[in-house]
């Protein structure tokens, strides 16, 4: 159940109250976030919307553990992460965050199998655990037989699918997703939310993405529009792509 | 190091440019050791000097010579154990650019004085009875390809522009090997036997052991006190202070080389810095991501550390290959004019030590930079 109103009960997964964030750019106070409220349960599959420079990615950075808001408090799985010093948030974030972002962001100089391996050499497992983990993740993203690859041997959606693969290979608490499909063509983004789904549904997933595409929020299973520094509940997606149109 | 293959890979990124700055590396590397072992060869005059030894010079200038009767007069000051002369012969063999030191020794007590050349007896005593018998450095006799019992006949241009001929009875080694070994000795009285009469019965510097090296301050008084006011005054001198006396007439070169060195220096430090940082500044998303993933700044500045010290390393230790083999060769063409230039071990440590330097100096700031790097930001540079 995914709440906006602060209600959320303590049970829930990710609890954030009264999120601020202020940025100052040359003296002048840019207010991004005020007061936003926020609760997902385990398994939630949220889509943001919301106008460009509403604060869309900025509310997933923070969600994320990779900036700290001006004032609220954010708390994931009973640990509150907002006052986590930069260290803790780092192996915080290796733990527990799957990053999807827009651009692919793979280390081009390095294989698909090492751009995923590159979280778990963060941790205690061995070789061998390592390459069952990984070549799992290459199969849930189905490019077992791509894993030699190098990412500018790969498509778009391919590339796009290693960054999944990389994202879940270390089993983290919840994926964050910052237009995951911004960048491809319609077939490849159906992919990639097929896959995403697949995720939520047969693997449990919990999955918070940002979208400009009503047609890829529409595969959530709850949609939010940032509206002057809060959340609001949708009107339903079927509104949203006949108002918005495919982008 | 679980990240050495991301390290590796980063590093072959752009192969011209690692070519580029290992290649700037290990020719600032083949220069440092060089202008080293040139510095060194300078200075060894300096670092081998006996403790034990004195030099007495006449006290208007080297070019004076001393009446030889000043040796018997030295031998009787307390705390002198032996006392030999030497006179420079200055001559030529076969051509000018054959240069190599000749010097006219007291074959009776250059032993006592110098027991770090070492000569057979058995070429010794022939040396000793041989009126115009010579000795060689081993190096000396290598370069020329000299066997005893060769006849060396060397053109004098001090004295009367005849040529002498001698005949070589013995070889001299140095106990180490970086010794002195390309000296040519004749024997002072052939000399004097054949020198105009001016320059008979002279010497051109007295060197003295001394029983004891702390009596070197009173010793040195006591012969220049013995030899004040009368026609040729003496300059009592340790040998390092001697040896520095030449030193000092390079004291440019020095300064020289000193200079080049820091040029090469701070030139490799910008250079390879630049690239560090260009190469940074290239991969920001990248780094945005590694840390988005949970790498923790420090591993950041560190990849980025292990890399520009890996290029120091590969170009360092290039660099000192091309100087093992180069320096012989260097060494060989310019023998005479300096004493060998060796590649000692320890230089060979201090270079790596000093392209390592380079290597995290110039990581330094980049390193910091990235390390200092927010993840938000680094990211919203796609
Ligand atoms: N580091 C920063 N310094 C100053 N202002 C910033 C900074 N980061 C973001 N902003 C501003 O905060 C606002 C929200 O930015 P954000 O990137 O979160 O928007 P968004 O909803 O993700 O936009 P888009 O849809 O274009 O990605 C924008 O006005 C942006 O200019
Ligand atoms: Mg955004």
């Amino acid at each position: 159940m995914v709440r906006v109103d602060g209600s959320g009960n303590s049970q829930g997964l990710i609890r954030a109250r009264g999120l601020n964030k202020t940025y100052s750019r040359g003296g002048e106070k840019i207010q991004v976030l005020q007061g936003l409220n926020l609760d997902v349960d385990k398994g939630d599959f949220v889509a943001f919307m919301g106008p460009s420079g509403s604060g869309k990615t900025t509310l997933l950075n923070l969600l994320g553990g990779l900036d700290v808001p001006s004032a609220g408090s954010i708390t994931v799985a009973g640990d509150e992460i907002t006052h986590m010093s930069g260290s803790k948030l780092t192996q915080w974030r290796a733990r527990h965050v799957g990053f999807i972002f827009q651009m692919y962001n793979l280390i081009p100089v390095l294989t698909a199998y090492q751009n995923v391996e590159l979280p778990l050499l963060l941790t205690k497992l061995s070789r061998s655990e390592r390459r069952k983990h990984v070549e799992t993740a290459l199969a849930v993203v189905g490019l077992t037989d791509r894993m030699h690859h190098y990412p500018r041997q790969l498509s778009g959606g391919q590339e796009q699918r290693v960054t999944i693969a990389r994202a879940i290979v270390s089993d983290p608490t919840f994926l964050l997703c910052d237009e995951p499909t911004g960048d491809l063509d319609r077939k490849s983004a159906d992919e990639i939310m097929a896959l995403i789904e697949e995720l939520v549904g047969k693997y449990g997933k919990t999955v918070l993405m940002v979208t400009h595409d009503p047609l890829v929020a529409a595969r959530a299973h709850t949609t939010l529009h940032l509206e002057k520094g809060v959340l609001v509940e949708g009107k339903t997606p079927r509104e949203g792509v006949f108002a918005g149109g495919a982008a | 190091m679980k990240f050495w293959r991301l390290i590796f890979a980063n590093l072959f990124r752009k192969k011209v440019r690692l070519i580029l700055t290992v290649g700037s590396f290990a020719i600032a590397l083949v220069l440092f050791t060089f202008l080293a072992v040139v510095r060194s060869a300078f200075n060894r005059g300096i670092e081998i000097a006996g403790a034990d030894r004195l030099v007495v010079v006449d006290r208007v200038g080297l070019m004076n010579l001393m009446p030889i009767s000043y040796a018997d007069k030295i031998a009787a000051i307390p705390g002198v154990k032996a006392v030999t002369h030497d006179h420079w012969f200055g001559g030529v063999y076969q051509d000018e650019k054959n240069f190599f030191p000749q010097f006219v020794i007291d074959a009776e007590n250059h032993r006592k004085v110098y027991p770090e050349f070492m000569v057979p007896d058995g070429q010794w005593n022939n040396f000793a009875k041989d009126r115009q018998g010579a000795i060689a450095g081993a190096k000396l006799a290598e370069r020329f390809h000299w066997k005893v019992g060769d006849r060396i006949p060397i053109k004098t241009t001090l004295y009367g522009g005849a040529t002498w001929e001698f005949n070589l009875d013995g070889i001299y080694h140095t106990e180490k090997p970086d010794g002195d070994q390309g000296q040519f000795w004749l024997q002072w009285k052939y000399f004097d036997e054949n020198v105009p009469s001016v320059i008979k019965s002279t010497a051109g510097w007295y060197i003295i052991k001394l029983n004891n090296p702390d009596d070197a301050a009173r010793v040195a008084k006591a012969i220049d006190e013995k030899f004040a006011n009368s026609p040729h005054e003496t300059k009592t001198e340790t040998e390092s202070a001697f040896a520095g006396y030449f030193a000092k007439q390079f004291g440019n070169i020095q300064f020289l080389i000193m200079t080049i060195g820091g040029v090469v220096f701070f030139t490799l430090l910008l250079v390879t810095g630049n690239t560090m940082a260009i190469s940074v500044r290239e991969r920001t998303s990248e780094l945005g991501v590694l840390k988005a993933i949970g790498l923790t700044d420090r591993s950041v500045l560190f990849l980025v550390l292990a890399e520009s010290l890996a290029i120091a390393f590969f170009g360092g230790v290039l660099g000192l290959a091309l100087a093992l083999v180069m320096i012989p060769g260097i060494s060989g063409a310019i023998t005479g004019l300096l004493p060998p230039l060796l590649l000692s071990k320890p230089m060979l440590s201090f270079g790596l030590g000093f392209a390592l330097f380079v290597g995290a100096a110039s990581g330094l700031l980049p390193g910091i930079g990235a390390m200092r790097m927010r993840v938000v930001n680094a990211l919203r540079r796609v």
